[in-house]
């Protein structure tokens, strides 16, 4: 399982490197987003809960684009056909695929939070970083593991790229609930709110619950 | 065995419904806060449970669907969602009345039941469009299975979540039955127990009309009759796309064996 799991990564991310499809599209679109939110606003700098907000929104709106990307070329450019003649455990396929997208996510995260500070977070970002940074793994673990099981869900309908957000919306709402509300304190002007434990927890809960979903249900998807 | 019992089910349905409307007419207190405004507490709630508790009931048929690969199961599944889904605008519908008379406005975003009612909404009303984009019916059937499990799945933890959000903000009152009045408890107990009748008997309904639907087809089939109705003269019965789960005919008829006359 690992090495099928370690295979199908380098893959994946092999891939990445030499086409660029997701991360860089990503990246721009999160950029894109807070030059339209400065206009939308018409605000230069932002903090609390706004500030919370719109980078959970920017950073879900631009991972959906990386999910709807996620098995394009498995279905249809013969991946799966491929990897089902292969003997291994189907399972493999929905970790490497989920690690892939928690590289993507953070990749380009990397640059757009760092982007988001400049462009519009009215605090430095200095002080919130070690919470903040808390936040953002656990609300990418969650998108990792949904995004993943919705990508595979749609990715063989007809307009999957319709069917895709909307399937996924309403399931990271919860993430974006608990994720807006951990880092709305530590984006705050003046001294740092202290972190919400209490959205932690509910994010890893939230996180585990829809790994363990994903994991049980992700074989049916596969079995033609 | 589909219909049977059909027309025992529809008239206890109206008994109870006429009952529980009687009872809330009639029998029950009025609220001394909110008054009259307050009866229809007595279609809302009952509308919201049943529709969420079809919603769940609907994963537990995908996740027998799963496992016994028994088309007749994601059809109780489809039927199950469907009918929560018209249940769940009935309830979205009432509760924005609800909040417009009490508090003024149609919506309300700090009443936390509402808001996770919605987003479950929002997420089952994806179910039919995502059925509608598979052709191939078994692959159709499997993947809205996945989907009923995941969404039934989501409902408790949405519902867990959003309260979390309010949870300091808004005490909740009319939570439980406890708290309630004797007649209060008594009407809305048979008030929920007509709505949970209702679903039953639509359900029923629609199960056995897509059964006899998939029967109909069969026979067709089997005997070569060009369809019914317009007068179009084709052979064979032309289906159109359909969000609707079909039953093969192999659970329905032994059709497949005796295979077409023409073929």
């Amino acid at each position: 399982m690992r090495r099928t799991v370690g295979a199908l990564l380098r893959k994946e991310l092999l891939v990445e490197l030499r086409t660029l499809e997701s991360v860089p599209g990503m990246t721009l679109f999160a950029l894109t987003t807070f030059v339209v939110f400065h206009f939308a606003l018409n605000r230069n700098s932002i903090d609390g809960d706004l500030a919370a907000g719109i980078l959970w929104v920017t950073l879900l709106f631009a991972a959906i684009l990386g999910v709807n990307r996620l098995f394009v070329a498995d279905a249809d450019q013969g991946g799966f056909d491929g990897f089902l003649l292969a003997p291994v455990d189907r399972s493999a396929m929905l970790v490497a695929k989920a690690l892939t997208l928690l590289a993507y996510l953070i990749a380009f995260e990397l640059v757009a939070v760092p982007a988001f500070a400049l462009l519009l977070l009215g605090p430095p970002l200095g002080q919130a970083l070690p919470g903040l940074l808390a936040v953002l793994l656990l609300g990418d673990l969650g998108v990792a593991a949904i995004g993943t099981l919705v990508a595979a869900l749609t990715v063989r309908t007809r307009a999957r790229d319709l069917l895709g957000p909307l399937l996924a919306l309403p399931l990271l709402v919860p993430i974006v609930l608990g994720a807006a509300r951990a880092s709305s304190p530590l984006l705050s002007l003046g001294r740092p709110g202290a972190l919400p434990a209490r959205w932690l927890v509910t994010l890893g809960l939230y996180d585990l619950l829809f790994g363990l979903i994903a994991y049980a249900l992700f074989d049916f998807l596969l079995e033609d | 065995m589909y219909g049977k019992g059909l027309r025992a089910l529809s008239i206890a349905t109206i008994a109870v419904m006429a009952i529980g409307l009687g009872l809330v007419f009639f029998y029950a207190p009025l609220d001394a806060e909110q008054g009259f405004l307050q009866k229809i507490f007595y279609v809302h709630v009952p509308l919201a449970i049943v529709a969420l508790c079809g919603f769940v009931v609907g994963a537990v048929m995908a996740i027998q669907h799963l496992r016994t690969r028994d088309s007749r199961w994601d059809l109780r599944s489809y039927v199950a969602i469907h009918m929560s889904l018209i249940f769940a605008v009935g309830a979205l519908i009432t509760g924005s009345i609800w909040a417009k008379g009490s508090w003024g406005h149609w919506w309300v975003w700090n009443e936390p039941t509402l808001v996770s009612f919605l987003i479950v909404f929002l997420l089952y009303a994806t179910y039919q469009p995502l059925r509608f984009a598979i052709e191939d019916p078994e692959r159709q059937a499997r993947y809205a299975s996945v989907f009923a499990i995941t969404a039934g799945a989501f409902v408790p933890m949405n519902f867990v979540a959003v309260r979390l959000s309010t949870a300091y903000l808004h005490p909740r009152v009319l939570g439980n039955t406890s708290n309630l009045p004797p007649r209060m408890a008594l009407t809305f107990v048979t008030c929920l127990l007509g709505i949970a009748l209702l679903y039953a008997t639509l359900c029923m309904y629609e199960l056995t009309a897509k059964h006899t639907r998939a029967q109909l087809r069969a026979l067709r089939r089997l005997t070569d009759v060009p369809a019914a109705g317009g007068g179009r003269l084709q052979t064979q019965p032309r289906r159109s796309r359909s969000a609707a789960p079909t039953l093969s005919s192999t659970t329905t008829m032994s059709a497949r064996t005796a295979g077409r006359p023409g073929a």
